[in-house]
């Protein structure tokens, strides 16, 4: 049997030890009435089927679809040198690094994926991940409360509704307000926002670009928030921090995002890459696990978890957080893409990410009917309005080869018109030009 | 100590290498919206990359390359099929939203129908009635069951406020109940090394929503009366949690819905053999009894009459989203994948030489070390270091002279109720010859602790580092570079 290595020799000498006749004698303390026969399911296959089998469902799969889908997970390029690594089983099968006497490697690529994501975002300190983007900005909001002893929260209307849709199930049962703010033309309501702020407010929740893709400054208004003691929160979109702003120097408190576009496969969802920065004042009240510099007994620098106190394992019902996990081989995974496409090259990325969308919006507002909402900058992502409801678009648009993108009416009923289009440096001008000239024929027929 | 990939850096040395990178558009955005300059991540060759990076890695202990004995983590063998089938495109490139375009799903049939199927082999393993596969990690699928419980208990009209935790509990438990919003109570442990059936009956009422339980507990041992405990518990209807983070003792043995457990989460990064990644990505799908199948996140895949699979979104009275869309796919594509190549029969098996290989260490050093609760173990053994605690030497530093024989520590200090906790489970995966090189090793250990306890002070010896100062790092505050 797979896995097993136990010969009928090795079972008959351990049961001679302990001291029994047959491995049932081993499941004695289970109630005789629940004790189980056998499980109604097939027996083991080899690896060749297995693998086959499986190799049969990856194939019922649309990837040879050419995709502009986004609205968050991005199909980035992968460099060939990440998986060598992040397969090598040092990493892939080591435990969490409670030994760190035995845990040094893995340490050290958190520390140096710490410092990268302070790199990207302007931040002091970042905790060793979270499960993803979505969970890191809950996160952050219960971070805001601790530090406020405020409850209520302004959620700006930009923030991704899968994540709202987040928020808003982890939070029913605590004592949260969420408001929303409201965006218009792309931009952040400062008029409204002004109003809604006061001392009861523990923090302002942004993202940038927003999920219709639209680029702001938010200097005012992480100042207006700071004015009233509130703390402002930044979802971001780790590859346009190449090019876009940081949230550190426009006063952002803490940020989040996903860091699937960091290396990582789409995967249909998972795992991702949920990361956590902040200044280094509030960094005790951090959740997560966070891995420090010291010294060993003999004074030579080394790696190790630190602030654990804060944790599940000491804290139990007091913890900051229940999250016992980061997502180590995710994490493992960013910082050796950033490395490889290094300062030069996350620059390029950057800015082939927004060129191709620039080209794009060229393209599509020359189609009749179609309109590129363009009130505010855009980085990598459109939301384009067409003549008809997006939904019916797709069959024929997937009949030609593309999934031009997502459309919006799932969380924005009022928007059947609208989808959502991503562009990144896999995208191609021809692919580009192609899907734009296949939406202006499917149009046609409307 | 190795240089920091910063330090290697040198200004205009380049890894990957884009072509035609342009910034023709760049006008087209107003300067207040642009970064000044650009991160300062490192500038460094790919041969660089791969040099620092497999250097690291060589610092790590691993299942692959060392015995890993740490007690309620099973470190079991990641076999390499899960990362093969891991990479076929059809699953590392499907963007998730691709299942929620036109057509119902229609361009992601085969993930949808190993979600699906995943599912059935979950429900069949714990005798569960329905499954969901959003929960990320273990303390995700705790709370998850939590909400649910909560749910479930609203949907009723019931006003309930508190759930029941034995004090050998992981942490997260009484972590998750609080972010559920309930209080909890701490019931002790018996004599037996089970829970205290008197203090339990004593605080239940009917104010207790929930109670949770690991079975086998973190003790390693199985609660003969765990039925009495479930059947307890609906007496006032309070639902019966199961921390499945033990499931790898019982598979084919013993099923927590048989035993009147109402919602049940699983660690597919324990059980079923997806990699623990120095610390994540993990897996904790949530199972759960017919009453609580209203409540289950959104979405749900279904099977449509004609064989094919859907999303399903309209859920009135589900909890909402625990993930952005169907949980950590890509590592419940790998434990199906070890499911698949154990069967049933293999899943049976499994478990029977995991419970094998920890009573035989227990049997083994039973007359060294001592044992709490000395009868019949499941897939871990407890001991207490209480006796070579007496010369000086402490449980952990019984762990930090077994990595310098090459040995993984065992879990140490857990469960909080016993002492000098050193916590062994040795997992299926081990043959009798390893682990008789680790008794040995034990054996070795405690007779040391007995002649030269001061020998210990200085372990680990041959490790890249010797024991670290955890104080001075909380002091320093050194986080980032």
């Amino acid at each position: 049997m797979p896995f097993v290595p136990h010969t009928p020799q090795d079972v008959e000498e351990m049961l001679e030890a302990v001291n029994l006749q047959s491995v049932d004698d081993l499941f004695e303390d289970i109630p005789r009435q629940f004790r189980f026969e056998n499980l109604d399911l097939p027996d083991g296959k080899s690896e060749m089927e297995v693998f086959e089998y499986i190799k049969r469902l990856s194939n019922q799969n649309a990837t040879q679809l050419t995709s502009f889908l986004g609205a968050g997970f991005y199909d980035h390029y992968i460099p060939a040198a990440i998986d060598p690594i992040v397969t090598r089983g040092e990493y892939l099968t080591a435990y969490t690094p409670y030994q760190p006497e035995v845990s040094q490697g893995t340490l050290q690529s958190i520390y140096e994926y710490q410092s990268m994501i302070c790199r990207l975002t302007g931040m002091e300190v970042s905790n060793a991940s979270l499960y993803d983007g979505g969970t890191a900005l809950y996160e952050a909001i219960m971070m805001s409360m601790r530090v406020t002893k405020r409850s209520k929260i302004l959620m700006c209307s930009g923030v991704n509704p899968i994540y709202r849709k987040m928020i808003e199930t982890y939070t029913t049962n605590l004592n949260i307000e969420l408001i929303e703010t409201p965006i218009k033309h792309g931009q952040l309501e400062r008029d409204v926002i002004g109003e809604q702020l006061d001392k009861s407010i523990a923090a302002v929740i942004m993202q940038n670009p927003t999920f219709f893709g639209s680029v702001d400054d938010y200097s005012d208004v992480c100042n207006m928030a700071h004015e009233v003691g509130a703390l402002a929160i930044m979802s971001v979109y780790p590859i346009s921090l190449s090019i876009i702003k940081d949230p550190g120097s426009m006063g952002v408190d803490i940020v989040t995002g996903e860091g699937q576009s960091l290396g990582i496969p789409l995967g249909f969802g998972g795992p991702y890459l949920g990361f956590m920065a902040t200044r280094k004042k509030l960094a005790r009240k951090m959740p997560g696990r966070i891995c420090g510099t010291t010294v060993d007994s003999k004074g030579r620098k080394s790696y190790v978890l630190t602030l654990q106190a804060r944790e599940q394992h000491i804290r139990r019902e007091k913890a900051m957080s229940n999250v016992c996990t980061n997502v180590g081989l995710m994490a493992l995974r960013s910082v050796v893409y950033m490395a490889l496409v290094g300062k030069q090259g996350f620059v390029e990325v950057g800015q082939e990410c927004f060129n191709r969308a620039e080209f794009a919006k060229e393209k599509l507002n020359a189609i009749p009917g179609v309109q590129v909402k363009e009130s505010a900058p855009t980085f990598n992502e459109l939301t384009v309005e067409l003549p008809v409801p997006a939904k019916n678009i797709m069959p024929d648009m997937i009949e030609k080869g593309y999934a031009a993108g997502w459309p919006l009416d799932r969380y924005y009923p009022e928007m059947k018109n609208y989808i959502l289009m991503a562009f990144t440096e896999k995208h191609t001008q021809e692919q580009i030009s192609g899907m734009c000239n296949a939406l202006e024929e499917v149009l046609c027929r409307f | 100590m190795s240089v920091l990939i910063f330090e290697k850096s040198q200004p205009g040395r380049r890894g990957i290498t884009f072509s035609n990178s342009s910034d023709q558009y760049k006008t087209r955005i107003d300067k207040r919206f642009l970064r000044e300059e650009p991160p300062a991540l490192p500038e460094v060759s790919e041969l660089d990359v791969i040099r620092h990076y497999t250097s690291l890695s060589q610092k790590n202990f691993s299942i692959d390359t060392n015995f890993y004995p740490l007690g309620s983590c099973t470190m079991k063998y990641n076999p390499r099929l899960n990362e093969k089938v891991a990479s076929l495109e059809g699953f590392a490139n499907l963007h998730p939203l691709m299942a929620q375009l036109q057509y119902g799903g229609q361009l992601t049939q085969g993930a949808l129908r190993l979600i699906h199927e995943i599912e059935q082999y979950l429900c069949e393993i714990c005798g569960m009635k329905a499954f969901t596969m959003q929960p990320m990690a273990g303390a995700h699928g705790e709370l998850t069951g939590l909400l649910l419980i909560r749910a479930y208990h609203e949907d009723k009209g019931n006003q309930k406020t508190k759930i029941l935790i034995p004090d050998a509990a992981h942490g997260t438990n009484p972590a998750s109940a609080a972010i559920a919003g309930y209080d909890c109570i701490t019931i002790p442990t018996g004599e037996n090394g089970c829970m205290d059936m008197e203090a339990y009956e004593a605080a239940l009422g009917p104010d207790v929503a929930g109670v949770m339980l690991t079975c086998p507990n973190t003790v390693g041992l199985f609660n003969p009366n765990i039925d009495k405990v479930t059947e307890l518990a609906h007496k006032h209807d309070a639902l019966v949690y199961y921390d499945g983070a033990n499931m790898n003792a019982i598979m084919g043995r013993a099923r927590p819905g048989d035993l009147g457990f109402d919602v049940i989460h699983i660690n597919l990064h324990k059980t079923f053999s997806t990699p623990h990644g120095g610390g994540g990505p993990g897996g904790g799908p949530v199972g759960v009894s017919e009453k609580l199948i209203p409540y289950l996140p959104i979405s749900q895949v279904e099977k449509r009459k004609d064989g094919t699979f859907t999303l399903n979104y309209d859920c009135p009275k589900s909890i909402g989203y625990l993930s952005a869309f169907y949980g950590n796919f890509m590592v419940n594509l790998r434990a199906y994948t070890f499911m698949l190549r154990l069967g049933g029969n293999g899943m049976k098996r499994a478990s029977d030489m995991a419970v094998l290989n920890a009573n035989y260490v227990r049997a083994k050093l039973a007359d060294k070390y001592n044992l709490m609760y000395p009868r019949i173990c499941m897939h871990e053994v407890v001991f207490d270091a209480s006796k070579q605690a007496e010369n000086g030497v402490h449980a952990l530093d019984i762990a930090k002279a077994l990595l310098d024989k090459g040995l993984h520590a065992p879990t140490m200090y857990f469960p909080l109720v016993i002492k000098e906790a050193l916590m062994i489970e040795p997992t299926e995966s081990e043959s009798k010859q390893t682990i008789d090189e680790f008794i040995e090793a034990m054996r070795e250990l405690a007779d040391i602790a007995e002649t030269d306890p001061d020998w210990f002070k200085e372990t680990p010896r041959t490790t890249r580092v010797s024991r670290v100062d955890e104080v001075a790092a909380a002091k320093n505050m050194d986080l980032a570079y």
